[in-house]
């Protein structure tokens, strides 16, 4: 083909490329057109790879570029649609979490070819190589710790003096490119090259290790606007429009929305990453209170107490996912109403591991869309409401966080439980919530609990209310 | 100091550093006043979105010649588009259980 032409197909290709991704993150913003911007994306996203590799991947041995080339795409695709498709929606968040590091570790590599390839580049390109090498890089090994947190495989670590040797690290990475950038050291440059990578790479870990689970979305999203950057650092390096808006346009929202997390938490960002959330000073400032009894209910009080309510309010958390149980309480919602109940769901914005979770989650249960309240009509009808049902959620419920200036969670708004006339809390031990702090409402006279597996508890009270 | 100057002169990266601002406004634009619902699928969204990376995997693919480089380039197009599937597909599970209760 004509080389003018071929460049105007790709340079189209790009454009469109471009457009979908503003379209596409606009429209995901809003919950009617979602679905669809994510579809414009990514058929954006598809014109911008096919323009790549038909108009701009030439040169020697063409035949086995293209052969390797789609060899990766083929293997990701199916991979990466397997994976996407069977993961549990419980699961999604560190789903998410994989897939950006994927992301990062992509440009960590591109980075280490551009570099193998040229070790002696032209000292823009160099800056380029190297800031990409270890936004991604960061981003990769954070990713990986992020998503080991949250399925359960990596524990919350505070390192001791963590703080410092981060800054350290910091400080290790900004000398060492200053020296291979500067060419200060020209013979080591290979191997400084490489100890910024491992640098980097420790960073990431020790950067995410101690942030508390409760935070998790807030990294992730943060981590996720660091991929975005470093995406964007491949535009620069190829003069590539469509990495570059692409990468800005999500380091940019990314960085956004993370924010906006945080304000649904009512915390800083810097509070997250440095306060750390389950860390040992945030304990104690709840446990430090005197706190009474609690008491327990039996599963066929409950029963009775929903069945002759006119409005219960289940209130889901973590536990509920963890439990698998969204199917079955959707079965006691439709057998309260059955009998004339009123059944609503109070749904806090961050309750769960990831704002919107539990919405998601009830969705795939088909519990009816008008039947989540959000956070501020929940508060609303809390007054005539009879029974609350809290099914493993316990910081969004904290009334600490209303009371106690000493709590690490004052300030953040909470579903104001105590309002209605019972509460019922379902839990599976005493054991404080994700965020570590102590909860009172377990200890106030309204509240009584129900111990054991969300799930086991439902299918229970289902059968007791059978009997009713 | 010559790295700025060229920066801020040189047509071409002058042209790159204007596409960087504006996109960095238009994406705090774009996603401002989003509901606190959408935040994860807006998150797993974006993330779909920064898998354009693969465009770079691809091109240096392109210029890969030894095999240390064409095995690290196959890796860096698996993982990116790993990502960009991934991220789509992920995305699309969770928007479609908003689909199904607006249904109904």
């Amino acid at each position: 083909m004509d080389q003018n032409i071929s460049t105007l197909i790709l340079n189209l290709a790009y454009l469109i490329g471009s457009i979908t991704f503003i379209i596409g993150l606009k429209m995901l913003s809003h919950p009617e057109t979602a679905r669809k911007g994510n579809m414009i994306a990514a058929v954006g996203m598809t014109i911008a790879i096919l323009g790549t590799i038909f108009l701009k991947v030439g040169g020697d041995n063409v035949a086995i570029k293209y052969v390797i080339i789609f060899a990766g795409l083929i293997i990701g695709t199916v991979v990466g649609f397997i994976a996407a498709k069977k993961v549990q929606m419980t699961a999604m968040p560190e789903m998410v979490s994989l897939f950006n590091g994927m992301g990062g570790a992509c440009a960590m590599l591109i980075s280490l070819i551009e570099f193998h390839i040229d070790d002696k580049p032209a000292i823009g390109k160099l800056v380029i190589i190297v800031l990409g090498m270890i936004i991604g890089t960061v981003s990769f090994a954070g990713s990986i710790i992020a998503w080991g947190k949250l399925n359960g495989k990596i524990k919350d670590k505070t390192i001791p003096g963590g703080q410092i040797i981060n800054f350290i690290l910091f400080g290790g990475i900004i000398i060492l490119s200053t020296v291979v950038i500067g060419g200060f050291a020209p013979d080591l440059t290979i191997y400084l090259f490489y100890g910024i990578l491992s640098l980097a790479a420790i960073y990431g870990i020790l950067f995410v290790m101690p942030i508390g689970g409760a935070d998790m979305p807030v990294v992730i999203s943060l981590l996720n606007s660091f991929t975005g950057v470093a995406a964007a650092f491949g535009g620069f390096l190829y003069d590539n429009p469509v990495m570059l808006t692409g990468g800005i346009l999500v380091g940019s929202a990314g960085t956004i929305l993370t924010i906006l997390m945080c304000k649904a938490m009512n915390r800083s960002l810097k509070n997250v990453l440095i306060g750390s959330f389950g860390g040992a000073k945030a304990g104690v400032a709840g446990v430090a209170k005197e706190q009474g009894n609690f008491k327990e209910i039996s599963l066929n009080d409950t029963a009775v107490l929903m069945a002759y309510a006119q409005r219960v309010m289940i209130i889901p958390g973590y536990g509920l996912a963890v439990a698998q149980a969204q199917h079955t309480c959707h079965e006691l919602e439709k057998i309260l109403e059955e009998r004339g109940v009123e059944v609503v769901y109070g749904i806090h914005p961050v309750a769960g591991r990831m704002p919107g979770h539990m919405n998601v989650l009830l969705a795939e249960a088909d519990v009816p869309y008008e039947k989540l309240l959000e956070m501020e009509d929940a508060n609303d009808q809390m007054g005539s409401t009879n029974v609350v049902l809290i099914l493993g959620a316990n910081d969004v419920v904290n009334p600490a966080a209303k009371e106690d200036p000493a709590s690490p969670i004052y300030g953040m708004p909470i579903l104001e439980v105590e309002k209605a006339e019972h509460v019922i809390v379902n839990k599976r031990s005493m054991k404080p919530g994700y965020a570590g702090i102590e909860n009172e409402l377990f200890f106030r006279p309204k509240t009584s609990m129900l111990f054991g597996d969300a799930k086991k508890v439902l299918q229970n009270l289902i059968a007791e209310l059978k009997q009713v | 100091m010559d790295f700025i100057l060229h920066l801020f002169t040189e047509p071409a990266s002058y042209r790159l550093i204007t596409i960087v601002i504006l996109s960095i406004f238009l994406g705090i634009e774009v996603i401002s006043r989003v509901p606190a619902v959408l935040h994860t699928p807006l998150m797993s969204g974006a993330n779909a979105i920064h898998g354009v990376v693969i465009i770079g995997a691809i091109i240096v693919m392109g210029e890969a010649t030894d095999i240390f480089s064409q095995v690290l380039g196959f890796l860096a197009v698996v993982l990116g588009t790993l990502n960009v599937v991934g991220g789509f597909v992920v995305t699309d599970r969770m928007l479609e259980m908003f689909d199904k209760k607006k249904k109904k």
